[in-house]
């Protein structure tokens, strides 16, 4: 068995032994492989190619955008994703107007552990997904599978431009598959996870599995449920989208952040400004609550959409 | 000993050192006569967006752009004109950029300071400052990687020191003791914030030994004191001496951009060691050491501005970007393009 986290890190060291323009920078990344041990052993592999950052988002994320220039493919660890925020002008500013601006591309890869755990409070749960979509320049990765975290990793270092890779803290160890893939589906195509022609609930990462979990309950009850991993949310695969909708005609979106704006606001606008006429009820968004992560595992629950929530408003949808 | 041909049909003997000033001098007064034409050009209309001069800085600027080779590394702010000439940038870059062909580097898609060609060289800025030092660092750390040689330089001004970014950046080199010359100039204002509400260090030098590099102050106005100490620390980063923080004093002889008139600037100032222009205390140099004379200083002013005539009306008969053949693409991966990017948007 293969955890999502093993996953990860087996990706990274494939990208370095097939590539020498690969190298891994981030706070704690080289001897000590990570605050999440998604580098574990790579320095030692690796010499040389896996180094230790100061605790310098800024420089750190600005030093991978000249180093693409120069023909590196630097492989950017944030230590959270909250802490991206800190480098955020070198993200949205230098990397995501390089191509733009001068014809020159920008692969690099930033990978950001992202999304809440219990306990972990304001500053270590976020997901960044949305606000790095809104910029032009940017890809926006959200892998929810083990298989998906592996393959779109390694073709997030082989693109071009700079990826923002949202690689899910709650599914590092709870998420395990039998072994690696060896083919995959490319970047910008979304999945029907389960088929159904009751509803559709769109989602990715993490939420995908509590998506599963209620299309499941939900079958035991009949209403067959088609859930739509998103896999990238930028690109969006629009098309499988509504090809779903289509066969449903109910549309729910979920996902793990905050309410206003974002993926699931995107969703619902390209389905009602392109397909209105498939949707037999209002679509409906469920997202987190609209204040910072909470720290209190009671609160924590509440805060984000879990299975039981999704069910819900999931019923509410089916009913109407 | 090279022998120089003076415009009275004499020749003068002249050393490496005075040819060299020689040669920086005519890249400041074309700096200065270009800088100039686009003032004129932004008053009379002809310009979109802000013009930034570098009037006063021209000496630091042309002695940077001069200790750098072609190869290395240039990533130069609002103020360098005239140390991107001297570092190879086409005069036709500038011009297309400033009065917007869609031949120039940038292609109407960014404008006037911001030019650059990053595959030679020549990095773009962006507007918040200090953000392009640590880009200036990961090309250098991509050439350990690559075993390239070559330096890289980058330019600020002192409100730019108190940026999160600068202070990243310059531990970031320190820590991986890259070729990275740093070079302040303090003109005394940042926009309209003078020093005194900008830091309270004793003199901006200082921060070197807090960072582990190696610091130098120098004169921004004379000419011989700019070139002595930059080649000295563009040598010392190309020896393995790791980052170079080099900070001028001097002043800004012109408002932030060609629409601030600088009315807060003290006459004190301007009349102080500091407030001198490093373009005449040059000139004087020039004359009284007898490397050229006024005959012939006249000369190269009408050279370069016949240069800058000819560029402007080459560049004026240029067309500007065409919205309609614009791609709109942000990505290099055409295919990871958004087909549904036309929601919402301006179509």
């Amino acid at each position: 068995m293969i955890t999502y986290l093993e996953a990860i890190r087996e990706a990274q060291a494939k990208a370095l032994a097939d590539d020498p323009r690969v190298y891994i920078y981030g706070q704690d990344v080289g001897a000590f492989g990570g605050a999440f041990k998604a580098t574990k052993n790579l320095a030692k592999e690796f010499p040389g190619r896996v180094l230790d950052a100061p605790i310098s988002e800024d420089a750190i994320l600005g030093s991978a955008v000249g180093a693409a220039i120069e023909g590196m493919r630097p492989i950017i660890e944030m230590q959270f994703a909250d802490f991206s925020t800190v480098g955020l002008n070198q993200i949205i500013n230098n990397a995501a107007t390089l191509f733009w601006r001068t014809n020159v591309s920008c692969p690099i890869t930033i990978r950001l552990p992202s999304g809440g755990t219990s306990g972990s409070g304001p500053f270590h749960s976020q997901n960044m997904e949305a606000l790095y979509a809104h910029y032009p320049g940017l890809i926006v990765m959200t892998p929810g599978t083990v298989e998906d975290a592996y393959s779109m990793l390694l073709e997030a270092v082989a693109i071009d431009d700079p990826v923002i890779f949202c690689e899910h803290k709650y599914l590092y160890y709870h998420l395990k598959a039998d072994k690696l893939p060896t083919e995959a589906m490319p970047v910008g195509k979304a999945r029907i996870a389960r088929s159904g022609r009751d509803l559709t609930i769109v989602t990715y990462s993490a939420m995908l599995h509590e998506a599963l979990a209620v299309a499941e309950e939900l079958a035991s009850e009949g209403t067959e449920i088609e859930v739509v991993d998103l896999r990238s949310v930028k690109p969006l695969d629009t098309d499988t989208v509504i090809a779903s909708v289509a066969r449903t005609g109910k549309l729910l979106v979920v996902g793990e952040t905050f309410p206003w704006g974002g993926v699931t606001a995107e969703v619902i606008a390209r389905v009602a400004t392109e397909a209105f006429d498939l949707l037999d009820v209002p679509p409906q968004r469920l997202n987190a609550k609209d204040t910072p992560v909470p720290f209190h595992p009671n609160l924590w629950a509440a805060h984000r959409p879990t299975a039981r929530s999704i069910a819900v408003a999931a019923r509410n949808l089916l009913r109407s | 000993m090279l022998q120089i041909l003076a415009s009275d049909g004499k020749t003068a003997s002249v050393s490496p050192q005075q040819n060299q000033y020689r040669e920086a001098f005519r890249w400041m007064m074309f700096g200065r006569l270009l800088d100039d034409k686009f003032a004129t050009l932004y008053r009379g209309g002809k310009i979109h967006g802000g013009v930034f001069i570098g009037r006063g800085q021209e000496a630091v600027s042309v002695s940077l752009g001069l200790s750098l080779r072609k190869g290395d590394i240039f990533a130069p702010l609002i103020r360098d004109l005239s140390g991107r000439l001297a570092f190879g940038e086409p005069i036709l870059d500038a011009v297309r950029t400033y009065l917007g062909s869609a031949l120039g580097p940038m292609r109407g898609r960014d404008g006037n300071v911001h030019r650059g060609r990053p595959k030679e060289g020549l990095l773009p800025m962006i507007s918040h400052l200090g953000a392009m030092i640590p880009v200036v660092n990961g090309m250098l750390l991509a050439r350990r990687f690559q075993k390239r040689e070559g330096v890289g330089a980058t330019c600020l001004g002192e409100g730019g020191t108190s940026t999160g970014a600068f202070h990243e950046a310059l531990n970031q080199a320190a820590v991986e003791k890259l070729p990275l010359i740093l070079v302040v100039a303090n003109n005394q204002f940042a926009y309209s914030t003078p020093s005194s509400r900008q830091f309270a260090c004793e003199t901006l030098v200082d921060k070197a030994v807090g960072y582990g590099v190696e610091g130098h102050d120098l004169d921004g106005t004379d000419l011989s004191a700019c070139l002595k100490t930059m080649g000295q620390a563009v040598a010392s980063a190309r020896n393995g001496g790791g980052p170079q923080l080099i900070v001028a004093k001097l002043l800004r002889l012109c408002g932030h951009g060609e629409h601030d008139d600088a009315h807060y600037i003290d006459p004190k100032l301007k009349d102080s060691p500091c407030g001198r222009d490093c373009m005449a205390v040059a000139e004087e140099f020039l004359l009284a050491q007898k490397l050229a004379d006024a005959t012939t200083i006249a000369s190269w002013r009408n050279d370069f501005q016949q240069q800058i005539e000819e560029a402007v009306a080459k560049v004026q008969r240029e067309a500007g970007p065409d919205p309609f053949k614009e791609t709109w693409q942000a990505i290099s991966s055409t295919h990871l393009m958004e087909l549904h990017n036309a929601i919402g948007s301006n179509e």
